[in-house]
C-alpha cells in the first residue's frame, strides 16, 4: 500500500545539543532531496547507499537553515519499514522547527501522535506481544495531543475560530438548503454577499496565521512573571515586548492592580509573561489582592524578570521582593537608564548576596550562578535587544525547561489554519470563475473542516443540523 | 386445521414504493415471489404529495432507473408536468421533479406487477414471520428466515422475505382531537407484525409524518396566483424512455403564500394540536415541517410559500403544498381561507399526522439484510427513512439482494462514493437517526462525481451482473463510455493554433483570442463555450449522440474539482477496504474508549470506514482499532 510520507522531531525539544527529524514513508529520500544540498551541490539522497550518513545543509529555497548530517535508510530495514531519512541538525528549537517547516513545505505531512510506532506496527516491525502497549500508546499520545491542543488554545483564538466555523456553516447551510429546496428559498444577490464574506473570512484567518507564527495562538510557553516596585516600569516593558499599548501605562504608582496575561514568541521561544501589580506595602485593598497574587505568580513562574527603577534608591520593599525571588531564575532590569542612575548591578547582587546570606547552605540551588543584571530604558527601547538575547540564551542552554509539545501543537493548529485559508483562496478562485454555487460550498466546507481540527471539534452531521434549524425547508 | 401451505422463493410484504420494486427485481431474477398488500386497489399509492424526483431524490430514481428498477419508467409514462430542478447552479445538483398523475401512476404500477412473470400479488396481512435457529451463527446471524403467516393462517414458505411494510404497522391518523387507528388514506393498519418482529429480538421504533389537505379545484381562485410551468423540454428520468414520448401537454402548478392572518389563527389554536399538546410520541421529520412547526420555528418569517398542484389529470382534487398539519379540522378550514385564492376553498380530504412503527436501521447491513436472520431484508419507510424515491431505492436493493442471496450470489453494497443510494444506506445503517431521513443533496460528499447526468455510467454494469438490466442496455453504455473517453482525449490533445479563422471565431462568442496555440479542452473550459459551439474550428470530430456531448462538457469543464473528488474517494476507499471481521471482540480490546466500545459492538460494522462514521467513534479508536485488526489478521494467518 502506498502511503504519505510523515515527518517529525523525533527527540525532545528544549535541552539536548543535537535534535533529529525523521521522515519516513514512500517520498521521505525525495521530498529530502528537495532540502538538502551537499558541499559540492552534487550528490543526491536518492543516488546514495541504504544507511549511510551525509553531510550537508538544509536549504529553505536560496535560505540556508543549518549544517547537519543526514542518514538516509531504504526500506526495508528501517524502523517503519517505509522510507527512512533522518536529518541531525544543532538541536536548538528554531532550527528544528524550521526544518520541519520546510520537509512539510515540500510534500511531508505532519506526524500524527504515536504514528512512527503505528507504522512499525502496521509493517511488522514490532513483535505482535507488544499490540496492547502499541495501541495504549498512540490512544494516550492521540488524547493527550487533542486535550493539550484544546487546553493550550488561548480563549480568545479559541472564540475567533469558532465565529468563523459558525460563519462558514451558516452559509453553506444556506446555499445547500437552497440546493435542496429551490423552490423556497433562492439565491439571488448570494455571490456578492459571499465574495465579500470570503474576504472578511480569509483575512481573519491570515491574522491568525501571522499570530501562530508568532506563537500568540497558545497559552502555555515559558511562564515568566515580571515584577518589580510601583511605577517601576514593569507594564512599559511587557509593552515594549508585545508593541502593543495592552498594559496600563502612567506614572501614577499602582495603576496594574491586578495581573496582566500574554503570551509572546521571542526568537521562537514562547514566552506567557504575567506583568502584576507592584509590590509594596498597601491599605488599598484592591490593590492588595494584585500584590498577593503577584506573590503567588512569582512562586510558580520559570523566570523572573524583576525590574528596577535605577533612578530611585533600593528599598524596603525591593528587599521584601529579592527575599522573594532569590531562589529563582531571574533577570534583573535596570530600567529608566534614561534617568540619572543611582542603582546598578553591584548594588543589586550585594543585596541578592545578603538575602543568600540568610538561607541555609541545602537552600541555595542558585547561590553560585552569575546573577543577570541588565540596564534598560523600556520608555526609549534601549536595552532590549541585549534583553531578548539573554532570554533566548538561557533557554537554548537548558536553563530554563519547557514542553516540546507546545511546538507541534502550534505547528497543527498553523497547518489546519493554512489549509482553510488554502480552502477560502479556492472559494475566491470559483467565485472568480463565476462557478455555480455547489461548487463553493465543497471548499467551504473543508475550510470547516480544518478548523474544525483546531478546536478539536468533527464535521459529523453539523450541516443538516444547521440547515433546518436556519432555514425554513419544504413541503 | 387444514391450511394453505404455500412454497415460493421470495416473500415481498408491502406493495408500496419500496415493495413494488423489491418484488420486481426478485422476480426478473427468476425468482417466484409473492408480494403481499393490504388492499390490491393501493398499490404503488402516492398518500402523499403528487411529485417524483426533486432535489437528490431526482437522483435516486435516475440511479435506481439504471439499476434496472421501475419508478423511472412508470413515472414517465404518467407524469403531467416535469421540471429540471436547479438548472442554474452545478450540473450535479439538477435534479429531475415531475407531477404524477396519482391514480394513473398507481394504475400503471399495477399493471407492470400483474404481468410480470413469476409474481404473484396477494391482498392479505402478514402477521408472523416464521425463522428458525441456524445450528451454528453464521457471523451475527443466529436465525433464518423461513417464511410468512398471514391473517387468514396461510403459510408462505420462503427463502427470503422483504419487508416494505411502509406507514402501515400500528398506524394512527390524527387530525386534531380526531384519532383513527388506520394507515394512510383510511387503509387498514398493520396491527399484529410488530409483536412478531419484536419476538424476533427486532428493535422498533415510531415515527410520524404528515400530509396536507386536498381541495377541490373548482373552489379555488387561480387568477390570486401565480402560475408555474413545467419544463419546454422535458427531460425523461428513464435512461430507456425515448426522450421524444415524454414531449406532452403539460398542466400547471400555482404558487401563493400564507399571511399574518393564517399565523394568527395557527398560534391561537395550538393547544389544539395534537403534537403541541404531546399527544404524538413519534418523532416527525424537520424537512418537511408541518405549517405549525414552521410558524412557531421560524417565527420571523412573514410568509410561507404554498404551491397548490393536481394530484391528476381525471380528479379535481388539488394537494397543497407546505401547509401539512395535524390541526383540527375546523382549525384547517379558517387556516386555509385566509390564504389568497383559498378564501373560498372546500377541503375534499382534510389534513392529518399519521404515526407509524419502524426498525432502527442499524440492526441492517449495508444489503439491507438483517444482521441477525439471514434472509430477512428490508427497505422503505420500515427502515426509517421517508419519501416515494428513497422507499422505491431502498426496495430495489432489498430486492436484488434478496435475490441474490437465494441464488448464492454475493450481494450487492453501493458505497458513498458510487450512488446516493449508497449514501442513504450507509446514512440509515451507520448513523442514530432519530427522525424519517430524507435524502438531501448536502448529505453525499463526492455529489460531483454523482450526477444524475451519468447515473447510467456509475450503476448500469451493477444492474446487469444482477440481471436487472439487459445485455443490450448494458452494451450501450459500454459503447458511450469509449465515446466518451476517446473524444475527451482527442479534444486534450487537439490543439487549434491563433490563426485568423480561429480569432475570429472566438471573438464572435465573445471569447478573448488566443495568444499561443491552444487544445479544444482549453477553449471547452471557458465558461461562454461548450464542446458543440466549437464545431465550426472543430471539423474533424464525428456526430455524438447528445448523452455523450454532455458528459464531455461537463468532464473537461469541471476537470479540476473532479479530480479532486477523486482524490478524496480514494482516500475513502482505502477505510472502507480495511474490512472487519464478524468475530470481533470489541471487549478484548481495552485501548477503546468505553463509549466506542459499546457504539461498535451496537452497529458490529463491517469495515474501519464505516466504523469512523459512527458518531462517538473518534479518530483514536480508529487507529487502535487498525492496529488491532493488523495484529488479529496476522494472527488469524499463523493459526
Amino acid at each position: 500500500m502506498k502511503t504519505d510520507t510523515i515527518a517529525a522531531i523525533a527527540t525532545a525539544v528544549s535541552d539536548s545539543g543535537i535534535g533529529i527529524i525523521r521522515l519516513s514513508g514512500e517520498d521521505a529520500i525525495s521530498i529530502a532531496d528537495r532540502v538538502y544540498r551537499s558541499k559540492n551541490r552534487i550528490k543526491k539522497l536518492s543516488e546514495v547507499e541504504s544507511h549511510t550518513i551525509h553531510y550537508g545543509y538544509i536549504y529553505d529555497g536560496e535560505e540556508m537553515i543549518d549544517e547537519v548530517m543526514v542518514a538516509v535508510m531504504k526500506a526495508p530495514n528501517t524502523y517503519t519499514r517505509e522510507h527512512t531519512v533522518e536529518i541531525d541538525c544543532h538541536g536548538g528549537i528554531l532550527v528544528m522547527n524550521r526544518i520541519l517547516e520546510v520537509v512539510l513545505k515540500n510534500g511531508c505531512r505532519l506526524a500524527e501522535p504515536g504514528e512512527f510506532t503505528k507504522r512499525a506496527f502496521l509493517n511488522g516491525r514490532i513483535d505482535l506481544s507488544k499490540a496492547e502497549a502499541v495501541m495504549d500508546l498512540i490512544h494516550a499520545k492521540n488524547e493527550f495531543a487533542l486535550k493539550a491542543s484544546v487546553k493550550q488554545l488561548k480563549g480568545a483564538v479559541a472564540e475567533k475560530v469558532h465565529a468563523l466555523r459558525d460563519e462558514l456553516i451558516y452559509e453553506i447551510a444556506f446555499i445547500e438548503s437552497a440546493l435542496d429546496d429551490p423552490e423556497h428559498i433562492s439565491l439571488d444577490g448570494f455571490h456578492d454577499r459571499l465574495a465579500q464574506k470570503t474576504e472578511q473570512i480569509s483575512q481573519t484567518l491570515k491574522k491568525l496565521i501571522d499570530s501562530a507564527d508568532n506563537g500568540k495562538m497558545l497559552k502555555d510557553g515559558i511562564n515568566t512573571v515580571i515584577v518589580g516596585k510601583p511605577n517601576a516600569g514593569k507594564s512599559s516593558l511587557l509593552n515594549a515586548l508585545l508593541g502593543e499599548d495592552k498594559a496600563i501605562v502612567t506614572n501614577i504608582a499602582g495603576t496594574t492592580r491586578d495581573v496582566l496575561e500574554e503570551s509572546i514568541r521571542l526568537h521562537g521561544i514562547g514566552l506567557n509573561i504575567i506583568d502584576t501589580a507592584g509590590i509594596r506595602d498597601t491599605e488599598d485593598v484592591v490593590e492588595k489582592i494584585g500584590v498577593e497574587k503577584a506573590f503567588q505568580y512569582a512562586q510558580n513562574a520559570d523566570l523572573i524578570i524583576y525590574v528596577v527603577d535605577s533612578s530611585l534608591p533600593l528599598d524596603e520593599n525591593d528587599e521584601k521582593i529579592i527575599s522573594l525571588i532569590k531562589d529563582k531564575k531571574v533577570i534583573v532590569l535596570l530600567n529608566k537608564t534614561d534617568l540619572e542612575s543611582v542603582v546598578d548591578e553591584n548594588l543589586i547582587k550585594e543585596y541578592f548576596s545578603r538575602a543568600y546570606e540568610k538561607m541555609q547552605q541545602s537552600e541555595l540551588p542558585y547561590k553560585n550562578e552569575k546573577l543577570t543584571v541588565l540596564r534598560i530604558s523600556a520608555k526609549e527601547s534601549t536595552g532590549m535587544e541585549v534583553f531578548e538575547q539573554t532570554i533566548k540564551d538561557m533557554f537554548f542552554s537548558g536553563k530554563i525547561a519547557t514542553n516540546d509539545e507546545l511546538y507541534i501543537t502550534n505547528k497543527r493548529h498553523k497547518e489546519a489554519l493554512e489549509e482553510a485559508y488554502e480552502s477560502m483562496q479556492m472559494v475566491k478562485q470559483s467565485l472568480a470563475d463565476d462557478m455555480p454555487e455547489d461548487f463553493y460550498s465543497i471548499d467551504l466546507m473543508s475550510a470547516y473542516a480544518s478548523l474544525g481540527k483546531i478546536i478539536g471539534e468533527e464535521v459529523e452531521d453539523d450541516l443538516v443540523e444547521e440547515i433546518f434549524s436556519k432555514f425554513c425547508m419544504g413541503k | 386445521m387444514p391450511e394453505i401451505r404455500e412454497k415460493v422463493d421470495v416473500c415481498v410484504v408491502g406493495a408500496g414504493h419500496a415493495g413494488c420494486e423489491a418484488a420486481l427485481a426478485c422476480a426478473r431474477m427468476g425468482l417466484e415471489t409473492v408480494v403481499f398488500t393490504v388492499s390490491v386497489d393501493s398499490i404503488a399509492l402516492m398518500p402523499c404529495n403528487p411529485n417524483i424526483g426533486g432535489s437528490s431524490k431526482g437522483h435516486l430514481v435516475r440511479e435506481l432507473d439504471a439499476l434496472g428498477g421501475e419508478m423511472g419508467k412508470n413515472i414517465d409514462k404518467t407524469f403531467i408536468q416535469s421540471k429540471m430542478l436547479n438548472i442554474s447552479k452545478g450540473p450535479a445538483v439538477h435534479s429531475l421533479r415531475a407531477q404524477a398523475d396519482k391514480a394513473e401512476y398507481s394504475r400503471a404500477m399495477r399493471k407492470v406487477l400483474e404481468n410480470q412473470e413469476h409474481l404473484t400479488i396477494k391482498q392479505a396481512e402478514v402477521v408472523e414471520l416464521l425463522a428458525e435457529d441456524l445450528e451454528t451463527p453464521d457471523g451475527l446471524a443466529t436465525k433464518k428466515i423461513t417464511g410468512v403467516k398471514t391473517y387468514t393462517g396461510a403459510i408462505y414458505e420462503a427463502k427470503a422475505v422483504v419487508l416494505c411494510t411502509g406507514t402501515y404497522l400500528k398506524a394512527r391518523c390524527l387530525c386534531g382531537e380526531a384519532i383513527t387507528y388506520t394507515g394512510p388514506n383510511g387503509l387498514q393498519a398493520a396491527n399484529y407484525l410488530t409483536d412478531s418482529l419484536k419476538s424476533l429480538g427486532i428493535e422498533m421504533r415510531r415515527f410520524k409524518t404528515g400530509t396536507p389537505a386536498r381541495m377541490d379545484k373548482r373552489s379555488i381562485d387561480f387568477s390570486k396566483m401565480e402560475e408555474q410551468f413545467g419544463d419546454e423540454r422535458v427531460v425523461p428520468f428513464s435512461f430507456s424512455t425515448n426522450p421524444e414520448d415524454v414531449q406532452i401537454d403539460q398542466v400547471s402548478c400555482w404558487l401563493t403564500y400564507t399571511n399574518k392572518n393564517t399565523h394568527d389563527i395557527i398560534r391561537n389554536n395550538l393547544d389544539r394540536s395534537p403534537i403541541y399538546a404531546g399527544i404524538i410520541e413519534g418523532t416527525g421529520p424537520r424537512y418537511c415541517p408541518s405549517i405549525e412547526d414552521k410558524v412557531v420555528k421560524f417565527s420571523d418569517k412573514e410568509r410561507h410559500q404554498v404551491f397548490i398542484e393536481p394530484e391528476g389529470l381525471h380528479t379535481n382534487e388539488m394537494y397543497v403544498g407546505g401547509m401539512s398539519s395535524s390541526l383540527p379540522e375546523d382549525v384547517q378550514l379558517a387556516m386555509y381561507r385566509t390564504v389568497p385564492g383559498l378564501e373560498h376553498c372546500k377541503i375534499v380530504r382534510n389534513a392529518y399526522a399519521i404515526e407509524y412503527d419502524c426498525i432502527n436501521p442499524g440492526q441492517l447491513y449495508a444489503t439491507l439484510q438483517f444482521k441477525s436472520i439471514q434472509g430477512l431484508f428490508s427497505g422503505g419507510q420500515f427502515n426509517g427513512s421517508s419519501g416515494y424515491e428513497e422507499a422505491a431505492a431502498q426496495g430495489l436493493l432489498a430486492g436484488m439482494n434478496a435475490g441474490l442471496f437465494v441464488q448464492g450470489k454475493e450481494q450487492i453494497v453501493l458505497d458513498r462514493s458510487q450512488a446516493y443510494i449508497g449514501v442513504l444506506v450507509d446514512d440509515l445503517v451507520t448513523k442514530e437517526n432519530l427522525e424519517p431521513y430524507r435524502m438531501m443533496t448536502s448529505r453525499s460528499e463526492y455529489r460531483l462525481l454523482l450526477r444524475q447526468d451519468n447515473a447510467d455510467l456509475r450503476l448500469r454494469k451493477i444492474g446487469y451482473e444482477a440481471g436487472l438490466v439487459t445485455k443490450e442496455q448494458y452494451d450501450y453504455v459500454c459503447e458511450k463510455e469509449t465515446l466518451i473517453k476517446e473524444e475527451t482525449e482527442r479534444l486534450y490533445q487537439t490543439k487549434v493554433g491563433a490563426n485568423h479563422e480561429v480569432q475570429a471565431f472566438l471573438e464572435s462568442k465573445g471569447s478573448s483570442g488566443l495568444k499561443t496555440a491552444a487544445s479544444l479542452a482549453e477553449l471547452i473550459c471557458r465558461p461562454e463555450l461548450s464542446y458543440e459551439m466549437l464545431a465550426e474550428i472543430d471539423p474533424d470530430r464525428k456526430p455524438l449522440s447528445p448523452d455523450v456531448i454532455e458528459q464531455i462538457n461537463i468532464n473537461i469543464k469541471y476537470d479540476g474539482y473532479i479530480k479532486r473528488q477523486l482524490k478524496q474517494v480514494e482516500q475513502y476507499k482505502k477505510m472502507e477496504n480495511k474490512k472487519i471481521p464478524v468475530s470481533i471482540d470489541y471487549d478484548d480490546i481495552q485501548s477503546l474508549r468505553l463509549e466506542a466500545r459499546q457504539k461498535l459492538k451496537k452497529f458490529q460494522p463491517v469495515s474501519v470506514g464505516q466504523a469512523s462514521r459512527i458518531s462517538g467513534v473518534s479518530p483514536a479508536d480508529i487507529s487502535v482499532l487498525l492496529v488491532y485488526l493488523e495484529h488479529y489478521g496476522s494472527k488469524q494467518k499463523k493459526e
